[in-house]
């Protein structure tokens, strides 16, 4: 554990160095030891793969409180108790009109389209970190097998819902945007409504399971093949 | 009662103080770009602190009063008129129904506020008015104003013609020392690197918008080119591989995987935000308890500037 300054009413603590679970277990962990402690001094936190940073009040506390106050509760054994998040099934309609992407990567992996689509749908992921555009969750670890890179040329236009690989890493696409992850099929679900509350069905820490459906259901579940 | 656009200029956008607590969502805060001037045009129409304002980038903003009330116009030395006659900035303005008010381009400086007697009364969304067009959040869903919008806004009785004094106005300037809090991964930048960061000038590029200032300078090496993604503050100095450090600000992306200096002051961003291309830029290390000193010095002088009232 490492407290580092950021900026005049920021620090950032550092609970590891890799993407894991074990890292990432303990930043879910300690975001909630953070709120807890901090309270209405805490503007904003911005957890990810192994960090946490710490938007604080100046007003009211300054740089060397909030250290003195983290390392304390921090360290408190009776508080390091696992903080589990919820595991949430996504819906995931996998074909080659959503996943264009697909053949390209199992011909890259030596695989069919159908293992593929199993590899990627029979392993639970972490919400390792929530950025780059609203409610864009970055979930890990992909099965090395399929682990591919970004494409050297990132498309314009990337359908909202898409679920796509980047290396080791997956994401559902929370709205249509530039892209350059490789796309595998579409989700019905929306991963981003402001007009919901949550306006988010999964968080930082939670575990999620994509589950193949046909294409008649992604239609039914409200699905958009434009 | 309402404003209506009739010419939305280069970039007007609603803001308040901006959006916090959203982070988790991948929400970045927007908000004023140049707090002072922003909190100073609340402060001159005595509305509360953060009642939503337009920011104005530029100039080029026309709209038309459909009710009686009062405006006022801070920040970037932008020509003021009421139905073709030229009005000062940071001061009150009685308009009426009808009336046409029309916001030049800039003489110096870059964001303008013009703010309302009561504020525009704009429904939040996750807690804020600010826009962040980004992301197509805040402000009248999440764009830009254009033409025909329609700003409602409360219809106060009363509102005292305050203006702020001449010698109390900020001067923008084409030069600027922005105070930088050595933090993040500056242990990683070589001692030659830092020496260079905060010994030579940088000049502001063309590569600036809402999100962050591009500096022009001598390049800042770093030894990595990348670190695990992680929470980006308001302010803090990235430095890509190319070694032009970017000031991000308030519509930053909220994680990200270059390597930090440190984090400019807040007083000092307000600052920059209303320099043009090619103003120069040098950067001075402080510490965080001086940091800390200098923004509460600011918050309280800004509280206390002495408004003064027109009598007519």
């Amino acid at each position: 554990m490492k407290l580092q300054v950021a900026g005049e009413n920021s620090l950032i603590l550092y609970l590891g160095k890799d993407v894991d679970e074990a890292t990432s277990a303990r930043v879910h962990a300690a975001v909630a030891i953070i709120e807890t402690a901090l309270g209405d001094h805490l503007l904003d936190l911005v957890p990810s793969y192994a960090s946490i940073l710490i938007l604080f009040d100046m007003q009211s506390i300054d740089h060397m409180t909030v250290v003195k106050t983290l390392h304390k509760a921090l360290a408190e054994p009776t508080t390091r108790a696992a903080v589990r998040g919820r595991t949430v099934a996504l819906p995931v309609y996998y074909s080659r009109e959503t996943g264009i992407d697909l053949e390209p990567l199992a011909a890259r992996a030596g695989l069919s389209v159908e293992q593929v689509i199993e590899l990627h749908a029979n392993t639970g992921y972490r919400v390792f970190a929530i950025g780059f555009a609203p409610g864009f969750a970055y979930l890990g670890q992909v099965d090395p097998r399929i682990a591919a890179p970004r494409l050297d040329t990132p498309r314009q236009r990337v359908p909202k819902g898409s679920v796509a690989i980047a290396d080791r890493q997956t994401a559902v696409y929370p709205s249509e945007s530039p892209g350059g992850w490789n796309l595998v099929g579409r989700c019905p679900v929306s991963l981003f409504d402001s007009t919901q509350e949550p306006a988010m069905p999964i968080a930082i820490g939670d575990e999620v399971f994509f589950e193949p459906i046909s294409r008649a259901q992604f239609l039914s579940l409200g699905g958009d093949l434009e | 009662m309402s404003m209506r656009i009739t010419h939305p200029g280069i970039l007007s956008l609603l803001q308040d103080n901006g959006r916090l607590g959203q982070h988790r969502l991948g929400l970045s805060s927007g908000g004023p770009l140049d707090s002072e001037a922003f909190y100073l045009c609340n402060r001159l129409l005595q509305n509360p602190n953060g009642s939503t304002a337009i920011e104005i980038s530029a100039g080029g903003l026309q709209l038309l009063c459909t009710a009686d009330t009062w405006i006022c116009l801070t920040g970037a030395s932008m020509p003021l008129s009421v139905n073709g006659k030229e009005h000062d900035n940071w001061t009150v303005h009685r308009v009426r129904e009808g009336d046409a008010i029309e916001v030049g381009f800039s003489r110096a400086g870059v964001r303008g506020y013009l703010g309302v007697a009561g504020g525009f009364s704009i429904t939040p969304s996750f807690g804020s008015t600010a826009t962040v067009v980004r992301e197509g959040i805040g402000g009248l869903q999440g764009k830009a104003l254009n033409t025909g919008d329609s700003l409602p806004h409360p219809v106060l009785k009363a509102c005292k013609s305050l203006f702020l004094p001449a010698r109390e106005r900020p001067r923008y300037l084409n030069s600027l020392t922005v105070r930088v809090i050595p933090g993040y991964q500056q242990r990683i930048f070589s001692r030659i690197a830092k020496r260079r960061f905060f010994g030579a000038p940088y000049t502001v590029s063309e590569r600036c918008d809402r999100m962050g200032y591009r500096m022009q300078g001598p390049a800042v090496n770093c030894a990595i080119g990348g670190i695990l993604s992680e929470g980006i503050c308001p302010g803090a100095i990235q430095v890509p591989p190319d070694g032009q450090p970017i000031i991000l600000l308030n519509d930053r992306q909220t994680i990200g995987g270059y390597p930090k200096l440190g984090a400019a002051l807040s007083t000092d961003i307000a600052r920059l935000t209303q320099l043009n291309t090619g103003a120069k830029v040098h950067f001075a290390p402080i510490t965080t308890h001086t940091a800390r000193r200098a923004v509460r010095l600011s918050t309280l002088r800004l509280s206390k500037l002495p408004l003064e009232e027109r009598r007519n």
